[in-house]
């Protein structure tokens, strides 16, 4: 199958038209030394065969175990009506809005979509997405390095290190410097932040609630990152916005994070959702698409593609950022999911997740051995002390049919016997109870 | 049509969710606490249902309309890959779990469709190994730019520039510059190539890399860029490929073997992926040989046994460049495609791909100013040169050509041809469409001379008119505020 329409007959009345004789004429200007070495591909295979083959491997996937793992990607439900939405093909087979008079369904939904995203997070500005949590988090610390003319970033360890690892990554030819400052007790270590705030510091870097699952509130924090005129910039996972202080409300200057649970499904990691909202009058550097409302020659409401002249259609070298296809589609979805869950839902929602952490704490801090870290409220996610090695508790608790958490020590050094539990809505009691019997089992054996 | 926010009722509610079937235990303090709840719409499921049904119906799309968007490649999109990409054991993977001890087991299936892509993608395009893991075409950009910049760290080189033709993509610059290179931009020479005189004279031991669009933007391919390859490589400089348009050249050419050796691809063009309305989309980077130890990690392996796993000691790797293995759900729909067409499949994609956008050019250069009059290759450029004496401009006859069913082709790109309208059909079109397309084309260009003002009037067939751009960028509203 490969989806072509023309027929013979209509091919050969088409290279007349060219004044050509057949296709290969066409190709002509490529020289025969620069043909193709090898081309060694299978050759097709029909519709039906290509799915059972794909779904056979789709099977030797484990997706039936019970899932207490996060770490900044959650298994939250999707409401059917999302895949429904999102599936209308008049949404998905289009492309980036260039067009306002035949694009007018994207548009307004992009609109609305940057409504929820400064609503969730309380700041003024948002655009038409970024990638994901990660590539968010690099634009923001960009753009406070333009914005401040500075090129020191502190960054607290309980930032993901999957997002500190891009950060790097990113800025390895730019000469930039980051400080990272350690977490104690569960929480981001002021005295340690404030010793390397000074006037050279682009912005400060936190996450809420942070890896350990710890939340915060960065008040104090972000007010002195303002009297040294740099920028308070957070990454923060959407769903505990029903409940936690927004950013807004703590100071920030930029809020970022990831989408997924926003009613996306987890994928394997992919396709995501980065979003952005900042301060109005830093608005010109926030890089990628951003959707404005006007009017028509007859005075009606519409939408437009504004502010272009940042990007790098326009500005090439000089953009904000290369940004060009964003996720669209996701953040769609993301308008979807919180429309209907609504103002009262979505709060229901963070309700959910915060009371079953707090039952799961509660239920596995009764198996022997087995320590809740307390030190700082969580969310929907915390940190357990395990009395054997993690990873290896892990293992045996795969067999039991659970994914039962990330082991730390994967990621921080010294904590090998720290698992990281994550508890959502989708979670039962029973599932709870079960979970804390298999751990204890886990331990015993 | 009103805002999802406009259509809000206190107290109406559209969620289900589960009961709290636990004692519920102290609340958070309230220092921790939101004082203002976020204004999200209340509705009834159905109110959201039928807003956003609706609002669908306002755009344009592949499967409404035909869509010829010069360099996006907007082909039909085979509604199998979706059901693909929906099976629960790819859909509901968490992206940790092959970072558990044992975990790797647990996502065998999916470590195969990478492997295994990895593999058709060097094939396809002649390189030595592929990463998966960039978001998007600029973001593979931005990875292949940092591998060249690790290479030449590795070789004690700290280069400064990158050489990019002015026919360019604009990300190409974009993500050269933010990666810290400067830019030196070449012209293009009056047979629509890159001009051979000042690119060697750009050429240096400060050149980093060359960065190429072949064909290139003009929709041209040019027959000198092995002796392009072989100029850079002298300076020790690198060869970048943007794989945009490789939609016209599989089976007849590979990147590798022209001397590439960096390669991005869009799998939402050239491998028939949904574009979403922006996104998402997959630019998986391709490298020759020497590159390889600096492609990001993890990296997916085969053990000898013939599972899979992930590996991460990788000394060289330039790091994350996204937090897992790329856009996973588009990478799989790819694959699928690619699995479905096989050799002869792509092959003939390319090639009725190209006879359609001759057969474009051929009925329309009579209408329209062709800047480079020669055989094209996926995608031809006319100019509205002939139609701005009369006042019609590019922009006119996009918008005329809404009114008639069609979304325009991009307009003012590439920068260098005057009032451009880039066209690209694809092979997915039949030739009723492409006929009904051209004439819809030819006579925006006999009112242009007629009527000029009937064009000036477009489109008035949309629920829309022309709206005030100017408004929009300078009493900026970005956000829907309660009246209240």
């Amino acid at each position: 199958m490969n989806y072509i329409a023309h027929t013979e007959i209509e091919k050969k009345e088409m290279l007349k038209v060219i004044g050509v004789s057949s296709v290969e004429e066409l190709f002509k200007c490529i020289p025969s030394n620069l043909r193709p070495k090898s081309f060694n591909l299978p050759e097709g295979k029909s519709e039906f065969e290509v799915f059972e083959y794909l779904k056979l491997l789709a099977n030797q996937n484990a997706t039936q175990l019970t899932n207490f793992v996060g770490g900044g990607f959650y298994d939250h439900y999707i409401p059917a009506a999302v895949d429904a939405l999102a599936s209308r093909s008049e949404f998905y087979t289009a492309y980036t809005p260039y067009q306002p008079e035949c694009s007018q369904g994207w548009l307004q939904a992009i609109y609305e979509y940057q409504t929820i995203i400064c609503e969730l997070t309380g700041l003024d500005v948002s655009n038409a997405s970024l990638y994901d949590g990660g590539t968010a988090l690099y634009e923001a610390a960009m753009m406070a390095v333009r914005l401040t003319g500075r090129k020191k970033i502190i960054v607290d360890s309980g930032v993901s290190l999957i997002y500190r690892t891009m950060l790097y990554a990113y800025t390895s030819n730019l000469a930039i410097e980051f400080v990272e400052t350690p977490v104690v007790h569960g929480q981001s270590c002021r005295e340690d932040i404030y010793k390397h705030l000074d006037a050279k510091t682009a912005a400060v870097i936190v996450q809420n609630p942070n890896f350990f699952g710890a939340v915060d509130d960065f008040s104090d924090i972000v007010e002195r990152v303002h009297t040294f005129g740099a920028l308070a910039v957070a990454s923060v996972y959407p769903v505990s916005l029903g409940m936690l202080k927004s950013p807004q409300e703590m100071g920030f200057d930029i809020a970022t994070g990831e989408g997924q649970s926003l009613g996306l499904p987890l994928s394997f990691g992919g396709p995501y959702l980065g979003f952005i909202a900042v301060k109005k009058e830093h608005l010109r550097q926030m890089p990628g698409r951003i959707v404005g409302a006007t009017v028509d020659k007859d005075n009606k409401r519409g939408f437009v593609l504004t502010l272009q002249a940042r990007e790098q259609h326009i500005r090439r070298e000089r953009a904000t950022s290369n940004i060009c296809s964003n996720e669209a589609l996701c953040a769609l979805r993301a308008l979807i999911y919180t429309s209907l869950l609504g103002k009262t839902g979505f709060q229901e929602l963070a309700r959910l997740n915060y009371q079953k952490a707090e039952f799961a704490k509660a239920t596995l801090e009764k198996v022997k051995g087995v320590k809740v870290k307390r030190s700082a409220p969580t969310f929907n996610e915390f940190t357990l002390e395990l009395p054997k090695n993690a990873d290896e508790v892990v293992l045996r608790m795969i067999s039991k049919g659970f994914a039962g958490g990330f082991p730390l020590g994967r990621f921080y050094k010294g904590l090998d016997n720290y698992l990281l539990v994550a508890v959502t809505e989708k979670r039962t009691k029973e599932e709870i109870v079960h979970f804390a019997n298999s751990l204890e089992a886990a331990l015993c054996s | 049509m009103q805002l999802i926010f406009e259509k809000s009722r206190p107290g109406r509610l559209g969620f289900s969710l589960p009961q709290l079937d636990v004692l519920p235990a102290v609340c958070l303090p309230e220092k921790y606490c939101r004082q203002t709840a976020a204004q999200l719409p209340e509705v009834s499921e159905l109110d959201v249902v039928r807003h956003f049904s609706n609002l669908s119906r306002l755009n344009f799309s592949v499967d409404t309309n035909f869509y010829p968007l010069g360099s996006c490649t907007m082909k039909y999109n085979p509604k199998f890959t979706e059901k693909v990409a929906a099976l629960s054991g790819f859909s509901d993977l968490h992206p940790l779990l092959p970072q558990l001890w044992g975990g790797g087991m647990l996502a065998q299936g999916s470590l195969e469709v990478l492997y295994n892509m990895e593999r058709l993608l060097s094939e396809i395009t002649g390189m030595a190994a592929f990463t998966l893991q960039p978001l998007a075409g600029a973001h593979g950009e931005l990875t292949g730019v940092m591998l060249i910049a690790a290479y030449h760290k590795a070789n004690g080189e700290k280069r400064k520039h990158i050489i990019i033709p002015d026919s360019s993509h604009g990300t190409n610059p974009a993500s050269a510059a933010i990666a810290g290179y400067t830019v030196v931009v070449i012209p293009t020479d009056s047979e629509g190539a890159l001009d051979m005189a000042l690119y060697k004279k750009a050429l240096n031991s400060e050149t980093a890399a060359v960065m190429l669009t072949c064909p290139d933007t003009l929709g041209l391919f040019n027959p000198k860029i092995k002796e392009i390859a072989d100029l850079a490589h002298g300076v020790g400089a690198l060869m970048y490929y943007d794989g945009a348009n490789l939609n016209a050249i599989m089976g007849k050419c590979r990147p590798g073997d022209l001397g590439f050796d960096v390669v991005h691809l869009n799998l939402h063009k050239t491998f028939a992926t949904p574009h979403g309305g922006g996104g998402p989309g997959a630019g998986p980077v391709g490298v020759s040989e020497k590159l390889v130890d600096f492609l990001p990690i993890s990296r997916v392996i085969r053990r000898p046994d013939g599972t899979f796993a992930l590996d991460y000691h990788k000394r060289k790797s330039i790091g994350y460049i996204a937090p897992f293995y790329g856009n996973f759900g588009v990478i799989l729909k790819a694959y699928a495609y690619i699995l479905a067409l096989g050799k002869s499949g792509l092959m003939e994609a390319s090639e009725n791909a190209v006879l359609s956008a001759n057969y474009c050019l051929a009925r329309l250069k009579d209408h329209y100013v062709v800047g480079y009059d020669r055989i094209c290759m996926h995608e031809c450029v006319l100019s509205a040169a002939r139609q701005l004496e009369h006042g019609v401009h590019a922009l006119d006859i996009a918008k005329y050509l809404i009114d008639q069913g069609f979304h325009p082709p991009t307009i003012y790109f590439p920068m260098i041809v005057k009032e451009a309208l880039m066209i690209e059909p694809t092979e997915t079109e039949n030739k009723e469409t492409l006929d009904a397309f051209i004439e819809a084309m030819i006579c925006a260009a006999q009112l242009s001379e007629s009527d000029p003002d009937a064009l000036h009037r477009a489109p008035s067939q949309m629920p829309i008119k022309r709206l005030d751009e100017t408004k929009a960028a300078r009493q900026l509203d970005l956000r829907w505020i309660s009246k209240k």
